[in-house]
């Protein structure tokens, strides 16, 4: 009898154990990262911890935004991983972000970590801009690939180019911004004009742009490199172009929401998130990852990218998107006749 | 007859005070609970909405102070203040300072001999703890003095403060992209409308006052598009008029990205919206009064325009306001084809999603909303004027055989089903082609969602989930609402609140209720914060936004119910509950199960309900459709579509032959 009670306890101690030992920490992550990569990232992660379960929160970059600003009051997430760090400078300046120096962060290139000490966020990525061209499409209407972003604005291309509306798409802004930064105030705003007398359209997304070329509806789409990748790797007849004048970018960054309930979880996501292994798992997707020679060539990407990026001023680009996007909206979303 | 003024000399007599009764008391109860419901799921929302619109954010320039030492570094103790800085030098005048929440303004401009160069440095600090500066991108918001170097010092950026006032919509109609966008919805909706309602009425004509064959077809075809989010054309149109298109020629250089698209895809979508109506208005009419007019020796063409038309011109004008008020209200179609067509809609998506401009999006909303009022206003009050056109003395019209009537009628619906059918169709087609138009084996590649951006096939079953749940509570919620409102004794003023509270969700832009709903629910301080981003805020919010077609539905069977029934359960000491299960439930059955498809089809299709409150655990099917377009992924798109129409039509094959069932078992009493 005695006998048995102790099994039991033990038993049922073991039962506890157990329970513990699987308890599972819940981080709620928001994220903007492609929905095809979320479960290789969450699966990779969960080998090393399996005892932190990540539940995403998966949307575009503005929805994300938005959606954490306007719960700036009451936050829901614990960890943003993977966003723009256009919007995580935004969080930072409402002071919704926890500044932490994940393990490890001395390894990366500078350049992708936060400026502050600890860091605010810290960068995984980058994420570039391009334009995807479809030769089969130009070579029925005769057209002649470009090579820099002033040949765009050349009236051959009149109807034939698709940007995101960098109102609604973050890769829309990265352009302007950056074309902002490259031609000067001035300049920027000066070969925006000249580019929208070529634009068929402003779309939503930034990917649309060149799944659109991908599929022969518009023969040139300003987009990002990644996606013009994987379009290629599916079977589209396109040419990636890098500008000559240099391409803007955003990076992918990491950060813990201030006032999570699960600081010590999240800071374990995040010392994850800037290891070499986690770098080699965004180097599947992304040609430029944060993490200094780790990264291999991706399939289809184009040569010279990564020279080409330019000197990102995020503080700019950040401090800068409320007057840039009205004098954009101003300039070109007032013209209600769509051009054929 | 005794003379009024008789009347008023006689003393006031006692009020007679009727006592209530424990049923009067629990249905009063209930009538209260469920108008509690209305209030917190559209009053509040909306009142909350309304107040965002109005609070705009300020650079309050009098909360900060500065200090400029001299070349050496120290600092006379001078303080100056950011107003009177700004009286100096007018660096900013009144519109700078207003501004979003997210907006900013640089500090040099106060100090004109100022250069990043110098070796002056600069102190500044908040007066209160209210006021908010950056530098760089690091927010400073106490009242200690922060010392920076020139260099430094030009990367500070002030932060504005909520304030209350008309700034944003000042704001508002200063933008010209923002203004014109009423202009362009006020034009696109009354362009679909007169088509649309053109189209339906000889539509309508045809199925009602001919004998052409195979009416019931037609009849389901009109439908079909009931069954599909509002979305769904404008994808078809794509692949029909695009660059790419199957049939661009027929557009003759024309884009089909703009108001010719959103014209066509409304077409589509308010069809059936207005065929119903008018449907109606004409299947009934008095034969006595053709015979009058062919006596008369009128001829078809004056007997059309004077007995017809003015029999259905209540149908007509409601069918217009209706389809006026879903056009302009629709996000989904000129989200996927309006290109640079800018409208209402689009402009709150754009203003919550693109620039996470809330209030901006709160005041569009309010500009929205008045439209969509006006025009149900309009509709309400020309259903009242309505009156019985059959009389008890009346023979109904019954359709004569015309060769020439048939043939034509036929071939005027056979194009309309045709438009319909082949809309579908090349949806389907596009969702099962490898890769338009380079690739066009088949495959089902597009089906697996779960690789596209949007939610993969578990939205698809969330999308189940929530038409299921939400037929089921709103039936519940609407039908015993309106059975109170219906059956309960005296409380006038109640009921008729109660009634003006039922109407009011027809008049709200689904957008708005939407938007308002991220408003109120969450809120950290609102006790409900806990359902924003479940299930249950979608289900509540497809609830209201269609609660009052289904209450309409649901008092119309009532009325028909005799009011004696009460008086006979209550003579027979029967509790109303028991009378409400044993009698009114079965009885109405038929409405109930109407309600329930209603709820269950709009809950499957509505994208602009749910666009601001879904979360990825419970991502929709039409969301999915949507946001896999905006990815570019344009034929999974379709297939997600048809998805969606599929089990639609099957929900509504389920419900005709559960209505057959139940029919034949609770409704024999009709039959003798």
């Amino acid at each position: 009898m005695k006998h048995t009670a102790k099994r039991l306890a033990s038993f049922l101690a073991g039962v506890a154990f157990a329970t513990v030992a699987v308890a599972e920490t819940e981080l709620t992550v928001y994220t903007a990262v492609e929905a095809e990569d979320l479960a290789r990232y969450a699966e990779t992660f969960n080998q090393s911890h399996p005892d932190i379960k990540i539940n995403w929160v998966r949307d575009s970059t503005g929805i994300i935004t938005a959606k954490l600003l306007a719960e700036r009051d009451n936050p829901q997430a614990d960890v943003v991983w993977g966003l723009a760090a256009t919007s995580l400078l935004l969080l930072k300046s409402e002071g919704m972000l926890e500044p932490y120096a994940p393990a490890g962060v001395e390894n990366l290139d500078p350049k992708f970590v936060d400026g502050d000490s600890p860091p605010a966020w810290v960068g995984m990525d980058a994420w570039v801009a391009s334009v995807c061209y479809n030769t089969v499409e130009a070579e029925k209407l005769g057209l002649t690939p470009p090579t820099s972003w002033k040949d765009l604005t050349d009236p051959m291309y009149a109807g034939h180019v698709i940007m995101p509306n960098p109102n609604s798409s973050g890769t829309g802004f990265l352009d302007v911004s950056s074309w902002l930064q490259m031609f000067g105030e001035e300049g920027g705003w000066e070969y925006m004009d000249a580019l929208h007398e070529n634009i068929a359209r402003y779309t939503h997304s930034g990917s649309k742009p060149c799944k659109l070329a991908a599929s022969g509806e518009i023969p040139i789409g300003i987009s990002f490199a990644f996606r013009g990748a994987k379009s290629k790797a599916d079977g589209a007849p396109l040419e990636i172009i890098v500008p000559s004048e240099g391409v803007g970018w955003d990076m992918e960054a990491t950060a813990i929401v201030a006032g999570t309930a699960n600081l010590e979880a999240a800071q374990t996501l995040v010392d994850f998130t800037v290891t070499k292994e986690a770098n080699e798992m965004y180097n599947s997707g992304y040609a430029v990852v944060a993490y200094p020679g780790i990264a291999k060539p991706v399939e289809h990407f184009p040569e010279g990218l990564l020279d080409a990026m330019i000197d990102n001023d995020f503080e700019f680009a950040a401090n800068n998107r409320a007057a840039i996007l009205e004098e954009w909206q101003g300039r070109y979303d007032g013209k209600s006749e769509p051009k054929s | 007859m005794t003379d009024a003024t008789d009347l008023s000399e006689l003393p006031a007599g006692p009020t007679v005070q009727g006592k209530l009764s424990r049923d009067d008391i629990m249905m009063r109860g209930g009538m209260l609970v469920i108008a509690l419901y209305l209030v917190i799921t559209l009053a509040f929302p909306l009142y909350a909405m309304l107040s965002k619109s109005f609070s705009t954010y300020r650079f309050e320039l009098a909360q900060y102070e500065f200090q400029m030492s001299d070349e050496d570094g120290v600092f006379d103790g001078t303080i100056l203040n950011g107003a009177e800085l700004n009286e100096q030098t007018g660096a900013f005048d009144e519109l700078d300072l207003s501004a979003g929440s997210d907006g900013r303004i640089g500090v040099t401009g106060f100090f004109p001999e100022f250069s990043f160069r110098s070796p002056v440095m600069y102190q500044i600090r908040n007066t209160s703890d209210t006021g908010r500066f950056l530098v760089g991108s690091k927010l400073e918001d106490g009242t200690d003095w922060v010392t920076l170097d020139s260099n430094t010092f030009r990367r500070v950026q002030l932060r504005p403060m909520e304030s209350t006032g008309f700034g944003n919509f000042i704001n508002y109609f200063s933008t010209p992209a923002l203004f014109n966008s009423i202009k362009n919805s006020l034009w696109i909706a009354v362009v679909s409308t007169i088509v649309t309602v053109t189209l339906a009425f000889w539509f309508a004509y045809a199925l009602n006052r001919s004998c052409m064959r195979y009416k019931g077809v037609f009849r389901l075809i009109a439908m079909a598009p009931i069954l599909v989010p509002s979305l769904l054309p404008g994808i078809a149109l794509v692949y029909l008029f695009g660059n790419q298109g199957m049939i661009k020629e027929l557009l003759f250089g024309a884009s089909i990205y703009g108001p010719i698209g959103i014209v066509i895809g409304s077409v589509f979508f308010t069809f059936p919206h207005a065929f119903i109506i008018i449907s109606t208005a004409l299947a009934v009419s008095d034969a006595r009064l053709y015979e009058a007019a062919a006596s008369l020796r009128a001829t078809r063409w004056r007997t059309f325009w004077t007995v017809t038309i003015p029999g259905a011109r209540y149908g007509l004008i409601s069918a217009a306001f209706v389809v006026f008020n879903l056009v302009i209200t629709d996000f989904g179609l000129p989200k996927v084809i309006g290109g640079q067509f800018n409208v209402l809609a689009v402009d709150i998506y754009k203003q919550v999603i693109g620039q996470q401009n809330f209030e901006m999006g709160a005041v569009v909303s309010v500009v929205l909303v008045i439209p969509a009022i006006f025009a149900f206003a309009i509709d309400r009050l020309v259903q009242s004027k309505q009156v019985a056109l059959l009389s008890a003395r009346s023979v109904p019209y019954q359709p004569q055989p015309d060769k020439r009537t048939d043939t034509f009628s036929f071939i005027y619906c056979a194009f309309v089903g045709l438009f319909i059918i082949g809309i579908l169709a090349v949806c389907q087609f596009a969702a099962l082609i490898k890769f338009w138009p380079y690739d066009l084996s088949l495959s089902l590649n597009n089906y697996q969602f779960d690789r596209m951006d949007g939610g993969g096939w578990g939205s698809y079953f969330n999308s189940i989930k929530l038409g299921l749940l939400t037929a089921v509570f709103g039936t519940a919620i609407v039908f015993f609402g309106a059975y109170l409102v219906e059956k309960t004794n005296g409380f006038k003023t109640g009921r008729a609140l109660f009634q003006m509270f039922a109407m009011l969700p027809m008049a709200i832009p689904g957008m708005v209720l939407g938007l308002a709903y991220i408003f109120f629910f969450n809120n950290p301080s609102n006790p409900l914060n806990a359902i924003y981003g479940t299930m249950a805020i979608l289900v509540i919010c497809s609830v209201t936004h269609f609660y009052t077609v289904s209450h309409l539905t649901a008092v119309t069977a009532l009325k028909q119910m005799d009011r004696e029934f009460e008086s006979v359960s209550a003579s027979l000491k029967q509790p109303t509950l028991k009378l409400f299960s044993r009698v009114t439930v079965p009885v109405c059955l038929p409405s109930i199960l109407d309600i329930s498809i209603y709820l269950f089809v709009n809950a499957m299709t509505t994208v602009s309900a749910v666009v601001f409150l879904y979360s990825p655990k419970t991502s929709l099917a039409s969301i999915a459709v949507l946001n896999m377009d905006d990815a570019g992924d344009i034929a999974p798109a379709a297939a997600m579509g048809m998805m969606i129409f599929y089990t639609n039509a099957a929900a509504r094959i389920i419900h005709l032959l559960v209505s057959k069932g139940v029919l034949t078992r609770t409704q024999a009493w009709r039959t003798r």
